[in-house]
């Protein structure tokens, strides 16, 4: 979704009193009119709703730029920092090697995109396209692994990867989930939904298995692919419960493990947890604000799977 | 992990081209399936099934064990602390699944009609599931600090400021506050899908009948989306059972002073890791994860098939 898209809204809701007058203009979704009142009731809901949704990220925010000699704890609250400044985020970085965790999920979170990708298509399309013995087991092997609770194998996880060597290393943080059986599930409808016939042609053409996998199949579920692509960075940053079991060096941590750690030390320093959150939480609301659709798609098709 | 399927594959593949005849080496379906097959056999179905026979075994992290047939589930049924993780997961489903199932649905009620800006609301509500769930923890630990903003807006209301996170129960209160308000978006969404399908002659002719917005809510709208609200509870429902982070967060790691706010996978992650940890017993108490994540699934489909006939 463009900016503009995003500052329009701005605006109706700031003239939201005046609605009466524009009212006649609005129709809903079967083209009836909406009348004044009940679309004034439905933007003082809206608000509402958004005030409990985006109010908490924003008073962190405020937290985090508010300077040592500024009163957070005042009341009534104050919503606006007097004297914005930095000075916390400086902080952070030297009470924790915050930049370094950056880059470990986003190390975590890149490889976790790519492997997927890769992982989920070429199995996905051995399941939908691939005509060989095995087909039907190999399907019920990805079903029964969605079935699977994660959060009751992470011992016999990490025992896993300790036998391996690999506890305590980012390599062992992606390996468990680095090509999910939900994935594969998903591309494999996205193939099974292509019509056969462009394959067939490939087919009688000559092309062979892989040509028609890479030149044919894959471009026309590029939008299932962009899906499985955002949901595993999103699922990878955002990991916490695998990543603080598998990982205890501080050098290795990911940005939500670190700030457990910063909350767990620093917990009486709310302007420091709070610059280390908005630096963790930032990224993803700029992709999202960039990429929403695909994020709402993922929604629809996870849902109807898992 | 997948890459060296790739090249092999490739030339592979391409012999086969050249030839014309065998478009399809016998080989090449289980190429392509390999790197997920792998990986999801190695990190998902043998950890799944090392946790079955782990929790007959007195395994410890650094002992392998021996088997020790149901000592193991002997000993749940005296362990307070299992018994607190059992009742707090349970609390946990009763208190977050209804509030799941009904306030995404009214909240995709609210932002179903196109009207001016709505696009920017709907992406607004659904912020809270991008972020992470620590992040949602901290923000909402700050919150409800003693002197966090809630309680400073209650004192400015005239009210006696809440120990939202020093009371046991309040406790856990607020952290299914925490996970309703981050699974809103995600739940508003599958709704307005299910919305979408809703014919609007039912809700028009219940409209000439004289029906009134609840009345037409109760009579077309939930009827219409039941398959849709059987879902979310069944989601809703596992997710509530294994919840770790928001209490984790909100109640320490420990689960407060005493433990008293432990969950069930805060007690497995608890007793199985570390260099002493008891994997053995941890895989025990995961087996009755599993069991119970089960049962909900059954009875919530149950209650689905009851309601039908």
């Amino acid at each position: 979704m463009s900016l503009a898209e995003k500052t329009r809204p701005a605006d109706t809701s700031r003239t939201t009193p005046g609605k009466r007058e524009r009212a006649p203009r609005i129709t809903d979704e079967h083209g009836r009119r909406v009348r004044g009142w009940e679309l004034a009731l439905r933007y003082l809901l809206l608000l509402g709703v958004l005030a409990l949704t985006i109010g908490p990220f924003l008073w962190q925010l405020s937290t985090s730029l508010k300077g040592p000699t500024e009163d957070i704890f005042s009341s009534p609250p104050k919503f606006l920092p007097s004297d914005p400044t930095l000075h916390n985020y400086e902080r952070v970085a030297d009470t924790i090697p915050v930049w370094d965790y950056a880059l470990n999920s986003l190390k975590v979170a890149a490889a976790n995109v790519v492997t997927n990708c890769v992982g989920a298509a070429l199995a996905g399309y051995a399941l939908a396209r691939l005509r060989y013995r095995g087909r039907r087991v190999a399907t019920l092997v990805f079903i029964l692994a969605m079935l699977v609770p994660v959060e009751g194998i992470i011992i016999a996880q990490f025992t896993t990867m300790r036998e391996l060597g690999l506890n305590n290393t980012l390599v062992g943080v992606v390996l468990p989930g680095c090509v999910s059986a939900l994935n594969v599930l998903l591309m494999r409808n996205a193939f099974l939904n292509l019509p056969y016939e462009i394959e067939e042609a490939a087919f009688v053409d000559g092309a062979n298995v892989w040509q028609r996998f890479y030149r044919i199949a894959l471009p026309a579920v590029k939008g299932t692919l962009a899906v499985v692509a955002i949901f595993a960075f999103m699922g990878a940053w955002d990991d916490f419960l695998w990543p603080l079991i598998v990982l205890s060096d501080p050098s290795k941590f990911t940005l939500t493990i670190g700030l457990n750690y910063l909350h767990g030390t620093f917990a009486n320093d709310e302007r420091l947890v709070a610059a280390g959150t908005i630096i963790a939480v930032a990224p993803l609301i700029v992709l999202f604000a960039c990429l929403q659709r695909y994020f709402f798609r993922g929604v629809g098709e996870g849902a109807v799977k898992g | 992990m997948a890459s060296p399927t790739l090249t092999t594959g490739t030339p592979d593949s391409r012999k086969g081209g050249v030839r014309r005849v065998r478009r399809q080496l016998p080989t090449s379906p289980w190429l392509f399936a390999a790197p997920g097959l792998l990986i999801t056999g190695a990190f998902i179905l043998y950890p799944f099934v090392s946790t079955l026979v782990n929790s007959f075994t007195d395994r410890r992290t650094l002992v392998p064990g021996e088997f020790v047939g149901l000592a193991n589930f002997r000993e749940l049924l005296h362990d307070d602390m299992f018994w607190i993780g059992l009742r707090n997961s349970s609390l946990y489903v009763l208190g977050v699944v209804p509030a799941l199932v009904l306030l995404p649905l009214l909240l995709a009620l609210l932002v179903q009609k196109n009207i001016p800006g709505i696009t920017f609301f709907r992406s607004a509500f659904y912020t809270p599931v991008v972020a992470s769930i620590v992040v949602v923890g901290l923000i909402w630990v700050w919150l409800l600090d003693e002197r966090g903003l809630v309680n400073s807006l209650l004192e400015t209301l005239g009210a006696s400021p809440v120990g939202f996170l020093s009371d046991q129960w309040l406790i856990l209160l607020s952290a299914m506050g925490v996970t309703v308000w981050k699974g809103l978006g995600y739940y508003m969404i599958i709704y307005l899908a299910a919305l979408a399908n809703v014919p609007r002659e039912l809700h028009e002719a219940a409209a000439v009948d004289g029906a009134g917005a609840v009345r037409r809510f109760l009579t077309v709208t939930v009827p219409a989306v039941r398959s849709t609200m059987v879902l979310v509870a069944a989601l809703s429902s596992v997710a509530a059972f294994k919840v770790f982070s928001e209490v984790y967060l909100m109640a320490g790691p420990n689960g407060g002073p005493a433990g008293e706010d432990t969950t069930l996978v805060m007690l497995v992650q608890r007793t199985g890791t570390g260099l002493t940890g008891r994997v053995g017993y941890a895989s025990a108490i995961s087996v009755v994860v599993f069991v119970v994540t089960v049962v909900l699934m059954l009875l919530v489909l149950r209650a689905d098939r009851k309601e039908e006939s």
